[in-house]
């Protein structure tokens, strides 16, 4: 593995040079038994995770992770107690954490991405933090080896795609459709678009998520994008209390769409 | 008052939003930025806000509370516009504005039910279609206003998540945005959010300060002792206080107590922009509890806490109760019932009235209290 990439870049690259999708599954932190459930998504093929750190007011976030969040937060977890239990956890992929700037802010921008660095997480992505914002966090995380992925909407003009693909770190976050997260009965016309896009002007890899819901979706947007993010469909399944298994079980469906 | 530097006044504001809304954001600040300066627009907007909301809005002298109070008190009377509060001013030049965008609906978020109805209002009278986000818990303490945006032809959409207030009814309000920005313009009803908005609603309640400004000239030869104002997000304090912020008048903003974000909170990022806010140690954004629907607001606006931070305005903050007893107190001494908002600020005047001896007080009555009418009758109606 080159040693330019974080850990996070480096298994996504690695992914697409031996020719196959990357799949990156979401899960709320808190939730329900959460680090069964990573687990389980590693075993059944998943190439990173990315793990919600739950905040009281998600606007990037649609019904379901919105749900997920104030279960989460009514059950008494804490950023840090999410960070604490992702150091404990070996499940032999990258970890990244997805949270809302606040989070990091109230905890000292430094300070989280130590946090972070420390409890063995590779990357971070803050919904609510633009390129034109994001340069303290992005300082501090930089410093401690945390890859900052930046999101990449379809209302961005070429020009300004370009940025955000210079200074993501670990994936480019192509988001599939106008709107925040959940499931839809089809796959936007946008989120191939924007695949498109990202692929022509970057060499990083390019996954896209929101509205990526179904393991038919995944393979529709991966016939152009290196991978998908899917969570919302994910964590339908927490809420509706099945337990690891059945997480295991639809990101093992995912994986063989993909495959 | 100075345009923010780069979306910021000194620490605070900024564009904390998602990427999708950061053109669109963009957008908006170019669009305001030439339309403020096209005189057209501005002829447009100074019209409709004489033959349609009744400006200028009056300035009231209160003889009688003034003597119990041994102060002396003038009201910026923003109750008697139409739809019977300040918010108009502000929804009458974001929708021309959106007309002039090219968009054709109106998304916006209401706590008391007053910029909701405000906004619907300016939807009817440009024709463009309207959603207004509501918690539900204000749903049902706002019954009248919610049917008066409905007779208005707007929809009004219930907020479930998190306390069901003010502060979900903007999270469903850049949802909503999020997914219908290339058709909609968001007309946010406080000086909050991503920037341009704390800078443009600013600009559009400025008209406050500024006739509030000319009109104390005429009545006391100078610019009145003290300023104030209630505070939710901010937008008629900002209004008032832009009239007032390059003289030496006080200018005092008052917070509920259960909702005081300079009183209470410390610098956090929220709903677009950084400023006070009231949060736990984690980061989680408080459940601001008040009286007043309209005032249940957990942030306020940057500049607030911008010019909390450089000492030109202070920040008090005042109970339920006497926000009641000043209720009472306006309505029985000179006949106005006002808004619970704006009873919060005379709350203030009253318990400071020692402080405030054999001075001059401009308080921006920022709206009627009709729509409290029934809430008060279920309050006072036991004794």
């Amino acid at each position: 593995m080159s040693a330019d990439f974080g850990p996070l870049e480096a298994a996504l690259r690695a992914r697409r040079s031996a020719g196959g999708k990357a799949l990156v599954p979401y899960l709320t932190g808190g939730l329900g038994d959460w680090q069964g459930a990573l687990a389980a998504a590693a075993d059944a093929g998943a190439d990173a995770v990315e793990v919600g750190i739950p905040f009281s007011d998600p606007v990037m976030d649609g019904p379901v992770i919105q749900e997920a969040n104030d279960q989460a937060l009514a059950a008494g977890i804490t950023p840090l107690a999410v960070m604490d239990a992702l150091g404990r956890l070996d499940i032999g992929i990258p970890v990244g954490v997805m949270t809302y700037y606040n989070i990091a802010f109230r905890f000292g921008l430094e300070r989280f991405a130590s946090v972070l660095a420390e409890r063995g997480v590779a990357a971070a992505i803050l919904p609510d933090l633009p390129l034109e914002e994001a340069g303290p966090w992005t300082e501090a995380a930089d410093a401690a080896g945390v890859e900052t992925v930046l999101l990449a909407a379809p209302t961005a003009s070429d020009e300004r795609l370009g940025r955000i693909c210079a200074r993501t770190r670990g994936f480019v976050y192509g988001v599939g459709l106008l709107g925040v997260t959940g499931v839809r009965e089809e796959l936007a016309a946008s989120a191939v678009v924007m695949a498109g896009r990202l692929k022509q002007m970057t060499d990083v890899p390019v996954l896209v998520g929101v509205g990526v819901g179904t393991p038919q979706q995944a393979e529709e947007v991966c016939q152009v994008a290196d991978g998908a993010v899917v969570g919302s469909a994910v964590v339908r399944r927490m809420l509706d209390d099945e337990g690891p298994a059945a997480v295991g079980d639809l990101v093992g469906q995912f994986r063989r769409a993909l495959d | 008052m100075a345009e923010p530097v780069d979306g910021r006044f000194g620490d605070f504001g900024g564009r904390f939003v998602p990427e999708t809304l950061v053109p669109a954001c963009e957008e908006l600040e170019a669009a305001f930025r030439s339309a403020w300066a096209d005189e057209d627009f501005r002829g447009e907007l100074d019209q409709l806000l004489a033959d349609y909301a009744g400006r200028p809005s009056p300035l009231t002298e209160c003889h009688r509370l003034s003597e119990e109070l041994g102060l002396r008190l003038l009201l910026k009377r923003e109750d008697l516009n139409h739809t019977g509060s300040h918010k108009i001013n502000n929804v009458l030049g974001q929708a021309l504005l959106a007309v002039r965008m090219g968009k054709t609906r109106l998304v916006a978020e209401t706590g008391a039910g007053q910029h909701g109805v405000a906004t619907a209002t300016a939807a009817a009278l440009l024709g463009l279609e309207c959603v207004v986000y509501m918690g539900e818990v204000d749903i049902q303490r706002q019954a009248l206003n919610v049917f008066r945006m409905q007779l208005l032809g707007a929809e009004v959409r219930s907020a479930v998540s998190g306390s069901r207030t003010l502060k979900d009814a903007i999270n469903e309000a850049m949802r909503d945005w999020v997914a219908t920005v290339e058709s909609s313009h968001y007309c946010l009803g406080s000086v909050m959010g991503p920037h341009p908005y704390p800078w443009m609603v600013r600009e559009l309640h400025r008209v406050i300060g500024d006739e509030a400004r000319e009109q104390c000239q005429e009545l006391l030869g100078r610019d009145p002792d003290v300023v104030t104002a209630c505070v939710g997000g901010g937008s008629n304090a900002i209004g008032i206080f832009s009239g007032f912020v390059d003289g030496d008048a006080a200018l005092v903003g008052v917070e509920p107590a259960g909702g005081a974000a300079i009183g209470r909170g410390v610098p956090g990022v929220v709903h677009g922009s950084k400023s006070f806010l009231m949060q736990d140690e984690h980061g989680q954004v408080l459940e601001a509890e008040s009286i007043s629907a309209g005032l249940d607001y957990p942030g306020i606006g940057p500049e607030h806490s911008h010019l909390a931070a450089i000492g030109r305005a202070r920040y008090e903050s005042v109970t339920d109760d006497e926000v009641v007893a000043a209720f009472e107190l306006l309505s029985r001494t000179e006949g106005i019932i006002p808004a619970l908002e704006p009873a919060h600020a005379l709350a203030w005047v009253s318990r400071a009235r020692q402080e405030l001896a054999g001075q001059s007080v401009l308080l921006n009555l920022s709206g009627r209290g009709d729509k409290d009418v029934d809430q008060m009758m279920d309050r006072l109606g036991e004794r």
